[in-house]
């Protein structure tokens, strides 16, 4: 353990629970005992872990960490060999409208406009086609996209493209948000105002996100907590939580000793396995 | 293309085929190759005569028949073999032994089995469109990116909404590839049908023309054909170019 919990934990105002908190409802969701073996090779063994509600949660660790299959087995969207996921203290065992996706390469319908794709999760709900476009249109505006409604994924950068996704998952309302990686295939700057948005989004919007990444400083700038995976098999082998970051302007976190600590110790706890 | 700094118009090499046919045409050499000049005269001779427009009409039901089955079973086969594993195990190998099958040699079973009239030569034209179709449909579905499939089931699509809002036009420009290359092998199909099982529309043209050796009619006739696949296939290959980015991978 490089860093432990800390006893005194500055949350936003609000959450008044300590950080050792074992109540169940303080958790959006709950990773109990999940292994996930392919053939003989052990993806995830035995790996437990909790997710604060309204809270970003890292997963961070090297390639072949197992990170994009735990979460996908928390989108339901991967079966686990055994163990269970709790969502909202019910368990879970295939994707539902609690759990909404982000997908690294965007995953956007290339033949529909921005806003169909938007509006598409409600329209495999059964929204009507007023309503959904209705709602699609709001989160289209929220994520600066306002104008580019009727433009295909084509006519879009990489950055954009991102934004409709993210406006796809909000659209849905679902209260868990689950990103993977979804700023590693836009450019350096536009994933700095993503980081800076998620920020905000994370300030404003009272939902739990757990987010994918395999950078350091990425994931010590936006997390609440940060579960740190090493591979083969995968296990969670720290949970660090930034506690003075929050209240920091999202522009001088950068420059915080405390950010640039942490962004070490994870580096040094990481390097050994990285080849 | 460009020869000496002049943009060339598309497909300005059938000029110079042309060119060549109706020399060699001129030049005796063969009877049954008469100068083009000769054969479009007739060409348009024979296009108003009712015998033609019956046969045209003939023709074009059973090809317009046969295609029609083979998109409408086929696609949905096609998306279904790749979607399932054990469906795929159980149709692969006959679709490859049927797509290079001598399709002609089965003609005769088929008449045992349908009969001699408009059945047997629809089914042939089917027979003989169906498996590319099978197949493109098939490698079109496998090829989608995983992640639109993921996303499809993250956001709770059910398995009729994903294929008809997701794989269907994810594969639409791999599905449009195997339409034109089945409706071109469907030409062939009809004509074999129309000769081998009843003697009929253009099929029956053919055997008319050639056994009285009226070689610029016979050679009429294959340019209506061939002019009418070129240019089916032609519309099918513009319309897979316009949705080639359905398939995108990000």
């Amino acid at each position: 353990m490089l860093q432990t919990d800390n006893p005194v934990q500055d949350l936003p105002a609000g959450h008044g629970h300590s950080v050792a908190s074992s109540n169940s409802s303080a958790n959006a969701v709950s990773v109990r005992n999940v292994s996930k073996n392919y053939g003989t090779v052990e993806a995830l063994k035995d790996l437990s872990l909790e997710f604060p509600k309204g809270q970003l949660t890292s997963l961070l660790g090297p390639s072949g960490c197992g990170k994009t299959t735990l979460l996908k087995i928390i989108a339901g969207l991967l079966e686990p060999t055994s163990g269970e996921i709790e969502v909202d203290g019910r368990s879970v065992d295939g994707p539902g409208p609690d759990r909404a996706f982000v997908f690294q390469d965007f995953a956007l319908l290339p033949w529909a406009s921005v806003l169909r794709n938007v509006s598409f999760g409600l329209e495999l709900r059964g929204v009507a086609k007023s309503e959904r476009e209705d709602i699609a249109a709001k989160y289209i505006a929220d994520v600066g996209l306002a104008g580019f409604e009727k433009s295909y994924p084509h006519e879009l950068s990489g950055g954009m493209r991102q934004r409709v996704g993210l406006a796809r998952a909000l659209s849905v309302d679902s209260d868990v948000l689950l990103m993977d990686e979804p700023f590693s295939a836009v450019d350096e700057q536009t994933r700095r105002k993503f980081q800076e948005d998620l920020l905000s989004l994370v300030a404003n919007e009272n939902k739990t996100f757990i987010f994918v990444t395999h950078s350091i400083e990425e994931a010590v700038y936006v997390s609440d907590q940060i579960a740190i995976l090493l591979p083969r098999p995968s296990r969670v082998s720290d949970i660090i939580r930034p506690s003075g970051l929050r209240e920091k302007d999202s522009r001088s976190i950068r420059r915080d000793p405390e950010y640039l600590d942490i962004v070490d110790e994870i580096w040094e706890s990481l390097r050994s396995y990285v080849e | 293309m460009k020869v000496f700094g002049i943009r060339l118009p598309g497909m300005s090499s059938l000029l110079i085929w042309g060119l060549l046919w109706e020399i060699f045409g001129r030049s005796g050499l063969s009877f049954f190759v008469p100068p083009l000049s000769d054969v479009i005269a007739t060409l348009f001779e024979v296009i108003g005569t009712p015998a033609f427009q019956k046969a045209l009409y003939e023709t074009g039901y059973a090809f317009v028949a046969g295609v029609f089955f083979a998109v409408s079973i086929g696609i949905p086969t096609g998306i279904l073999m790749g979607k399932n594993r054990l469906l795929d195990e159980l149709l692969l190998p006959w679709v490859n032994i049927f797509l290079s099958a001598p399709l002609t040699a089965l003609v005769p079973v088929l008449m045992v089995l349908f009969g001699f009239g408009m059945k047997s030569i629809i089914i042939t034209t089917t027979l003989f469109a169906i498996w590319i179709i099978i197949l493109n449909a098939r490698a079109g579905v496998m090829q989608i990116n995983r992640s639109l499939v993921e996303m499809a089931h993250s956001f709770g699509a059910t398995p009729w909404a994903a294929f008809t809002k997701v794989y269907f036009w994810a594969a639409l420009p791999e599905i449009l590839g195997g339409v034109r290359i089945g409706i071109i092998r469907a030409v062939k199909g009809v004509i074999i049908g129309q000769l081998l099982i009843s003697i009929v529309g253009f099929g029956a043209l053919f055997e008319l023309y050639s056994n009285n050796f009226l070689m610029s009619h016979f050679w009429a006739v294959l340019l209506v054909l061939f002019a009418m696949a070129f240019t089916i296939s032609e519309v099918l290959a513009y319309l897979e170019r316009r949705v080639s980015y359905y398939a995108a991978k990000r």
